[in-house]
């Protein structure tokens, strides 16, 4: 059973986390950095220890002090939260190595879903429609046009050991695709330890809608449905809802069956999403699959009711899950808003002092939240200060009760993105429903520049 | 002559010119890595980078000279 939970993580998924566990009666370690002493998170918790300077080499990315901490204060599993260390299989087996329960998945799947291509095969294997594209790492350039060539433009370039938006861009020719080859296996290289690449057809009026999945230590696979994440810049999610407003009961029960197919097939077990590609006539193709818990998961607790903390923790215990896919059911409309410390035009970091933090509240209004007011935004760390999540009886509900909480949302000190919330959720576009990856391409920034 | 300046808080994640080289306008001069996110940072006038003031891996404020152009 686990007791103390050591949370390998930092802001507002810190504090999520220790939420659950003091509603379950478990005991829970912080650890944080220089830069964070002063972060809500640290204090929620019953023991915190600092472990480094800022830069997260030397702090939530050192696995020996993380793990001293650990044996030190005497957790007996680890919480990794996203980001960070929660995707890394060589951390996942050195805390199983100290006899604490990393709660995850086990290493080699995470390994496997953390190269792109080796996943890719293993969806295809699996009978999962994957995004059209190589099965293998491009050598060089030439070869990558011969593939170009065969597929068509545009094409998506992509690092084989990339994810969550890094890694990728969009290229239209032979002479765009020569140049990001070159560029981006050399920033690879550097960011990631590997350059390999590998080419995927873009999917045209793409959404992404992701299935959360549950599975537990006995072979029991359920999914909580879907959430629509296609508002997006920088290809980084800026607005989730569940459920999407766009796919059909017959494709939401199909892809949801693809995705607890694809988790059987792997073995894997804790909480993970698959992501999708969905085009305009409801095809589904295998993006990527992130094994841990999502940022944007409060909106599928809100329609479902369930913790997914909690479950992950049950399943971490050994415990066979309760549920089964007929007891769910979809209950209203979620959405949620991620505010970024950015300007809300160009979309640069705007690290700084919070004056002024004050939170809308309300019925159905959920925050998760990393700051305070009279509080230092570090430009260490992603720019995420606050998730803002709402629930209405429908999504046009939903909505409107968005809008109102953005507009009693008011920070000071620093530039956020509240701004371009508020002009997307007021867009007629938005409302309709009418929601793909090109949405702030498409309809925010050349609204803006119309204006 | 002419400062290039930090325009936000970060750490220099890469300096893409060498002292003596000859600079155009809009020109990347360093790369900064803020929040996750790299910034380019470009010199306003062409000219020779006549000193770096700053190395790979160190932290910079926002209004920090970065290098001088001549």
């Amino acid at each position: 059973m686990i007791n103390k939970i050591l949370i390998a993580n930092r802001g507002e998924i810190a504090a999520r986390i220790i939420r659950t566990c003091k509603r379950l009666g478990i005991l829970t370690v912080a650890v944080y950095s220089e830069a964070d002493q002063k972060s809500p998170y640290v204090s929620m918790a019953d023991e915190s220890f600092l472990i480094g300077p800022p830069r997260v080499n030397e702090s939530y990315l050192n696995v020996d002090k993380i793990l001293s901490v650990a044996k030190e204060s005497g957790a007996d599993a680890i919480h990794p939260g996203y980001g960070f260390l929660s995707e890394s299989g060589r951390f996942a087996e050195r805390c199983e190595a100290e006899g604490i329960t990393f709660i995850g998945p086990k290493s080699n799947v995470m390994e496997m879903m953390g190269d792109k291509i080796a996943a890719r095969k293993a969806m295809k294997e699996a009978n999962i429609p994957i995004v059209p594209g190589t099965e293998d790492a491009v050598a060089s350039p030439e070869a990558a046009i011969k593939i170009a060539t065969e597929i068509g433009y545009p094409i998506m370039l992509k690092a084989a050991a990339g994810g969550g938006g890094i890694g990728m861009q969009v290229v239209h020719n032979d002479e765009e695709l020569i140049k990001a080859f070159e560029s981006n296996t050399k920033r690879a290289q550097t960011f990631f330890g590997d350059g390999s690449m590998f080419l995927e057809k873009k999917i045209d009026n793409a959404r992404h809608i992701e299935i959360q999945l549950l599975a537990d230590q006995h072979g029991n696979v359920i999914h909580l449905f879907e959430r629509e994440c296609s508002i997006q810049r920088r290809n980084q999610k800026v607005i989730e809802e569940a459920p999407s407003p766009f796919i059909s009961e017959a494709t939401r029960n199909k892809m949801g069956e693809a995705a607890v197919n694809a988790a059987k097939a792997l073995g894997y077990t804790n909480a993970g999403t698959i992501e999708f590609l969905v085009d305009s006539d409801e095809n589904f193709y295998f993006l990527e699959m992130n094994t841990r818990i999502q940022v944007e998961h409060p909106v599928t607790e809100e329609i479902t009711g369930l913790d997914i903390v909690e479950l992950q923790l049950s399943i971490a215990n050994g415990e066979e899950l309760r549920l089964s896919q007929q007891d769910l059911r979809i209950d209203g409309h979620a959405i949620e808003v991620r505010v970024y410390a950015e300007d809300p035009k160009t979309f640069f970091p705007s690290p700084g002092h919070i004056t002024t933090f004050d939170v809308p509240k309300g019925e159905n209004i959920r925050l998760e939240t990393a700051v305070t007011s009279n509080y230092d935004v570090t430009p260490f760390y992603d720019p995420m200060i606050s998730k803002l999540i709402v629930k209405g009886a429908n999504r046009a509900e939903a909505i409107s009760k968005l809008k109102q909480a953005l507009l009693q949302f008011k920070v000071e000190g620093i530039k956020t993105n509240i701004p371009m919330l508020l002009n997307i959720v007021d867009h007629e576009h938005y409302k309709r429903g009418n929601t793909t990856t090109a949405f702030v391409q498409d309809h925010y920034l050349t609204g803006l520049h119309k204006n | 002559m002419t400062e290039v300046k930090a325009n936000m808080a970060g750490n220099v994640w890469k300096i893409v010119v060498s002292e003596g080289d000859s600079v155009e306008a809009d020109q990347d001069i360093v790369i900064l890595e803020s929040m996750k996110m790299e910034i380019p940072i470009a010199t306003e006038e062409a000219g020779t980078v006549k000193e770096l003031k700053v190395a790979e891996g160190d932290f910079v404020n926002e209004g920090d000279v970065l290098a001088v152009i001549e």
